[in-house]
């Protein structure tokens, strides 16, 4: 099999899916080919295939691109909404928070919104304040939805395809930072369930547990300490919510010691969650306090020198994995 | 004489009528404690909302405010499912997990009621786009109040839908108070329906009071939304003739504004135009007596019907129920 992109694996997991359903439809800033199919071209190619109607350029409009994908969800299609920066999320939550993940609770069950909401974001590209940020736990703590992100190419696949399938919304996080990553292209209907994590690397020292561009670094780290003696389980979250809790908790059951890891702000970030469940089911496996490792309480700054040192970094991850172990 | 033949101004007048009996009971019902629940009423709203869901199909969509019992039970919700949700009940439309302010009703095309002004424009926007996509025939009307033109929301649905000829029709209830400020005091246009040449959308203005004004206009924009000509924005003056929800004082509305929808109140008006068509006394309060006595009927069982257990929390949250509440 041929290694495709992370951007590449979206495009055709988007592509077959149209292929296979015509209710699959994409909507968004810049989508179409007339915008040369979006500003990260994860849509390049399919208004040549689909027609105008089935991938839409909309106006600059959040609150209507994703009420109008709520609408169509409730309707029987399977809108795919792009919304292009994460951040502007703050532009159109009402339609996600009170009306997509709420309304198969609040008609008892008679409607529910098949809706993907694809967005992209990331820490490292010198966007700064207003087009960087992750915004995961806001989604997370709302009942209804559920937030993916990938962290390779072959689970960006799979992750797509399932998210697609999936009846109830979904948030779609892709890192910017990432649509360049190579795997083995895992070949067309392949599907990664939601809310199934993946061990990413195995370990018996410590869990470590992260999700989407994070993990490249967790792994890297992982393969360094393995040289001093230090073994390191590496937890992919995928489906940051409702997480694979069976998975994560088994995990510690078996080092004894946790670091979260993300690259979203710590304080009442995903780590927080994550942290208090396993204190609260693991407490007699723990060596240890669980430790949470993520971004500097402040907003994403521009220059580099200061972005650099607002993300966590290696060194930063390996201190904490060494103070848990007392060797640091 | 009316343009409207008989059949549809009975049609109209069974709908009005129906809207109007059901805000009574409820408001009766509240008064006497029997219930306890938020209520928006529709007194002064009846016969736009009859008016315009006369002039759809039960397959056509409708999306409405938390104000929309006037489009609910006109557009035909079953009085037992209706009351029962409105109660809690689990007998209800969405197993009481719903209320009076997110009634849900897909099999009669009510797709959502929001609690929040301006957020079902959007959604209708989608509706309409997913008739446009699979080519149902099928037009979405959505309904709102004069407040929620102020809302971004709106300036987006109402560009979006134009942009692509969406078969959606725009329906302003202009019952001259959003929340508790008069419309001169939170709108700088004279007019809602004005509005609609910003976004290059054919804007009507029509008295919601006047049966002959009302239907027809909706009647055309619907027709228009099918023949794939594009959405119209229908303003429909009214009156809210009480406060913004039961119990809400309204000591705020001016002497002369209480005069006013005293005398434009629709219904003596609809009677009116009904007796001019030949329809007896006796046969109109026949109508009224029969939506009497089915309301009286989908009251008591709501009163007596069970209400959700605990096991619903973990129910409709995702498709899959939650094992274990996080």
């Amino acid at each position: 099999m041929a290694e495709i992109t992370l951007a590449q694996a979206l495009n055709k997991a988007i592509d077959e899916a149209m292929a296979e359903d015509a209710g699959v439809f994409c909507l968004g800033e810049d989508v179409s080919a007339k915008q040369g199919g979006g500003v990260f071209k994860i849509t390049s190619g399919l208004t040549e295939k689909y027609g105008a109607h089935r991938v839409r350029a909309t106006p600059i409009s959040e609150t209507a691109i994703v009420g109008a994908a709520v609408g169509a969800a409730l309707a029987g299609q399977r809108p795919i909404a792009e919304i292009m920066l994460m951040n502007f999320v703050g532009v159109c939550m009402d339609q996600i928070v009170n009306h997509a993940a709420k309304l198969r609770f609040m008609s008892g069950g008679q409607t529910n919104v098949p809706l993907v909401i694809r967005t992209t974001t990331g820490v490292g590209v010198g966007f700064g304040g207003q087009h960087s940020d992750m915004l995961e736990a806001w989604f997370a703590h709302v009942a209804g939805i559920h937030v993916v992100t990938p962290s390779n190419a072959a689970d960006a696949r799979g992750l797509m395809r399932a998210a697609i399938d999936c009846n109830d919304p979904v948030i779609f996080i892709e890192n910017i930072l990432c649509y360049g990553l190579k795997a083995e292209d895992p070949g067309p209907g392949y599907r990664v369930p939601l809310g199934k994590a993946a061990v990413a690397r195995v370990g018996s020292d410590i869990s470590l547990i992260t999700y989407g561009r994070t993990v490249i670094d967790a792994l890297a780290v992982a393969d360094e300490l393995a040289k001093e003696g230090i073994s390191v389980e590496v937890i992919d979250l995928r489906t940051i919510a409702p997480y694979d809790e069976a998975t994560v908790l088994a995990s510690v059951r078996k080092t004894g010691l946790a670091i979260t890891l993300h690259e979203a702000v710590r304080p009442f970030g995903t780590g927080a969650e994550l942290a208090a469940n396993i204190q609260e089911k693991c407490w007699d496996s723990l060596k240890g306090p669980v430790r949470r490792i993520g971004g500097t309480f402040s907003p994403v700054p521009f220059a580099t020198v200061l972005e650099q040192a607002w993300i966590p970094n290696k060194g930063q991850i390996i201190g904490q994995i060494k103070a848990a172990l007392g060797k640091g | 004489m009316s343009k409207i033949d008989r059949a549809k101004l009975l049609d109209i007048y069974t709908r009005t009528m129906k809207v109007n009996r059901t805000d009574e009971k409820f408001r009766s019902l509240l008064m006497q404690g029997k219930v306890a629940v938020m209520y928006y009423c529709v007194r002064g709203q009846e016969l736009v909302s009859a008016a315009a869901m006369a002039a759809l199909t039960d397959d056509d969509y409708v999306v409405c405010t938390y104000r929309g019992q006037g489009e609910q039970t006109a557009k035909g919700i079953p009085p037992e499912l209706w009351w029962a949700e409105c109660l809690g009940k689990v007998t209800g439309t969405c197993k009481g997990k719903g209320g009076t302010m997110h009634i849900t009703y897909p099999e009669k095309g009510i797709m959502v009621t929001t609690g929040v002004v301006g957020s079902g424009l959007p959604i209708a926007t989608g509706l309409g786009m997913a008739s446009q996509n699979n080519g149902d025939g099928k037009v979405t009307l959505v309904s709102f109040g004069d407040g929620a033109a102020n809302i971004g929301g709106f300036h987006e649905a109402m560009n979006m839908a134009q942009l692509y000829k969406l078969p959606v029709v725009f329906l302003c209830q202009n019952n001259r108070y959003g929340e508790h400020t008069a419309f001169a005091d939170h709108t700088s246009s004279e007019s809602i329906s004005s509005r609609a040449a910003g976004y290059g959308m054919r804007g009507v203005l029509v008295d919601g009071n006047d049966v002959n004004q009302v239907y027809p206009a909706v009647q055309e924009a619907v027709d228009r939304a099918r023949a794939g000509e594009g959405p119209t924005l229908v303003e429909a003056m009214c009156y809210r003739m009480m406060g913004h929800f039961f119990g809400a004082d309204f000591s705020y509305m001016p002497k002369e504004h209480l005069a006013e929808m005293q005398r434009e109140d629709p219904l003596p008006k609809l009677r009116a135009v009904m007796l001019d068509h030949q329809f007896s006394e006796e046969e109109l309060d026949a109508v009224v007596a029969d939506i009497d006595a089915e309301i009286d009927a989908a009251v008591a069982a709501a009163l007596a019907a069970e209400l959700p257990g605990p096991e619903e929390l973990a129910i409709d949250v995702f498709e899959t129920p939650l094992v274990e509440a996080h």
